[in-house]
């Protein structure tokens, strides 16, 4: 059974027609990605499974959007436990000027994860160990996570998100500030968190979802044109659109 | 190449003797009132209550009283030009509302003190039969450094980048742990430091607290809120001029330490929000 499913999305910023009847669903525990070109709505498409929209005023929306089987544009959703449960990654890794530690810890504190001292302690050092950095950082946590690497910022942001126990981790281009070498590692780690989350992605490069993506969605100019098994749409996709642009003839 | 030299340079030396200009007057000032004050200060002129006419004694009243009104009118304005500002900066939405709101708040910086001096008379004094008194007072100075608290908080607030509530909200924060917990902590240096000046600011103002809080002479201290005050600016503008023959040393000295208090609540300002800034970097 599909974990997310969207159903004749439309989005509009004031009259801007974003997303043309979107409609999809998402596996559980998988890894989904979202390619297309440049503004075609991918980020959007992402930052309506956490109602990230709603912060922008112009937004309007139609449709729904299921996820565990409840309607998050329902007058009754809450919507700080929807975004709790679906977590996001930015595209440039953005921790808080604030140590390794408190960075972790600030969702923790939030939610009351952790009750204790050492509870807290203990959650932080499992959340820095689920991102493989708790062998780099551990006599780092008091310094400031400015100082990181943008790997390591961008695997603390992971980590931040983790502790605080969601179930749908959206990242947005979470590698496209990072170097090849970087890439390659947090791809690693998504192949890693998709035995425990469901993740879905959103990238420029083509390569990247044919590498890590179990299920991809092609979108062009607000609609999704093609979802399907990764190996479908860059083996043998159906649509021309997807074929020309998986064949680069698109920016 | 040379000419482009000699251009640079004299960029620089206009620059610089412009510097100069600014700031020579104001550190004549400040020497002069040393000079001719500092024979003036001793324990017993900080300490004791003005004598003779107030032509000797001391200032102690004066120093307790404006004291006093910097306490009272922080106590009333912090709060309310803080939570204000968060509210312009976090909440209000961007209409006509707000338009006008803020225009209102712009406009109400550049009133002219006296202005306050006379609407807290009407208002505190009068209206609201608060009488002349250290309320009075303090509701006319807090009225008067609202707008600039609220402005240095909205800005404050609003240069905290927008990432960090997006990342705050995207945890599932409420909108308010957000701004408790992701920006507030952040903007706490330009928001004190914004509070400490606008307060250094009142501390010296005569106009406001002319006619609401400011007595001509009253040796013993206030006993109750509702009682008068002498303060250190009207008591300034008093012996200088209402009392011919004072030596110049206690008019000066007077003057010299209305500076130190303003100065210092600027120093502590400045050192509060380098220490904050060390501590947080973005
Ligand atoms: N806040 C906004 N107000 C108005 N239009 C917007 C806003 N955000 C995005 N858009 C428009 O919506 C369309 C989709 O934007 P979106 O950011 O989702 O594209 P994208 O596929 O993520 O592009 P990119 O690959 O460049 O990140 C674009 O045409 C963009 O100009
Ligand atoms: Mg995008």
């Amino acid at each position: 059974m599909s974990l997310i499913r969207a159903e004749k999305l439309n989005l509009y910023y004031g009259n801007f027609h974003a997303l043309i009847n979107v409609n999809l669903s998402i596996e559980e525990k998988r890894i989904t990605a979202i390619i297309g070109p440049s503004g075609c709505g991918k980020s959007t498409l992402l930052r309506t499974f956490n109602r990230m929209n709603d912060l922008i005023e112009t937004v309007h929306i139609d449709g729904s959007i299921i996820i565990n089987n409840e309607n998050i544009f329902s007058k009754t959703t809450d919507i700080d436990s929807l975004r709790r449960k679906v977590g996001m990654v930015f595209q440039r890794p953005n921790p808080f000027p604030l140590s390794v530690y408190e960075n972790i810890a600030f969702g923790l504190k939030i939610h009351k994860i952790a009750k204790t001292r050492n509870e807290l302690e203990h959650t932080v050092e499992q959340g820095l160990k689920s991102v493989l950095l708790w062998d780099q950082l551990k006599d780092k946590l008091k310094t400031s996570a400015l100082n990181l690497t943008l790997e390591q910022a961008q695997r603390l942001c992971i980590a931040r998100l983790i502790a605080v126990k969601p179930e749908i981790l959206l990242m947005d281009e979470p590698c496209s500030a990072l170097d090849p070498i970087a890439t390659m590692h947090i791809e690693e780690l998504m192949l890693e968190l998709k035995k425990n989350y469901t993740i879905v992605i959103v990238t420029h490069n083509m390569q990247q979802a044919a590498r890590v993506s179990d299920d991809t969605g092609f979108m062009l100019l607000g609609k999704l044109i093609e979802f399907n098994k990764a190996e479908k749409i860059f083996t043998n996709p159906d649509k021309k659109e997807t074929e020309d642009y998986i064949t680069g003839r698109y920016g | 190449m040379f000419n482009t030299k000699i251009s640079q340079k004299i960029a620089f030396a206009v620059l610089f003797v412009s510097t100069l200009i600014t700031i020579i007057p104001v550190l004549i000032i400040i020497a002069i009132i040393i000079k001719n004050g500092i024979t003036a200060i001793s324990w017993q002129f900080l300490t004791t209550a003005p004598s003779n006419g107030m032509r000797s004694g001391g200032i102690f009243p004066a120093i307790v009283g404006t004291f006093y009104l910097a306490l009272g009118a922080s106590a009333i304005s912090l709060p309310l030009g803080i939570l204000g500002g968060i509210y312009l900066s976090e909440y209000s939405k961007n209409n006509y509302f707000t338009r006008i709101l803020k225009l209102g708040i712009v406009n109400l910086a550049g009133v002219p003190s006296i202005v306050y001096g006379l609407f807290g008379l009407s208002l505190f004094v009068i209206s609201l039969k608060l009488g002349v008194s250290i309320v009075s007072g303090c509701l006319t100075l807090a009225i008067m450094s609202l707008p600039s608290i609220i402005t240095a908080t909205e800005t404050a607030m609003s240069s905290v980048p927008r990432s960090f509530r997006e990342v705050s909200l995207s945890l599932g924060a409420t909108k308010w742990q957000t701004i408790r917990y992701a920006v507030l902590p952040h903007a706490s240096p330009g928001i004190i430091t914004g509070t400490l000046l606008s307060n250094a600011r009142i501390t010296g103002e005569t106009a406001p607290i002319l006619f609401t809080v400011a007595a001509f002479y009253l040796p013993q201290l206030p006993n109750s809120v509702f009682d008068q005050v002498m303060a250190l600016p009207y008591h300034l503008y008093v012996i200088s001029t209402q009392i011919p023959g004072i030596s110049k040393s206690v008019t000066y000295g007077t003057a010299l330490v209305l500076i130190v208090f303003t100065l210092s609540l600027n120093l502590f300002g400045i050192i509060v929000r380098t220490y904050l800034r060390r501590q947080k970097k973005w």
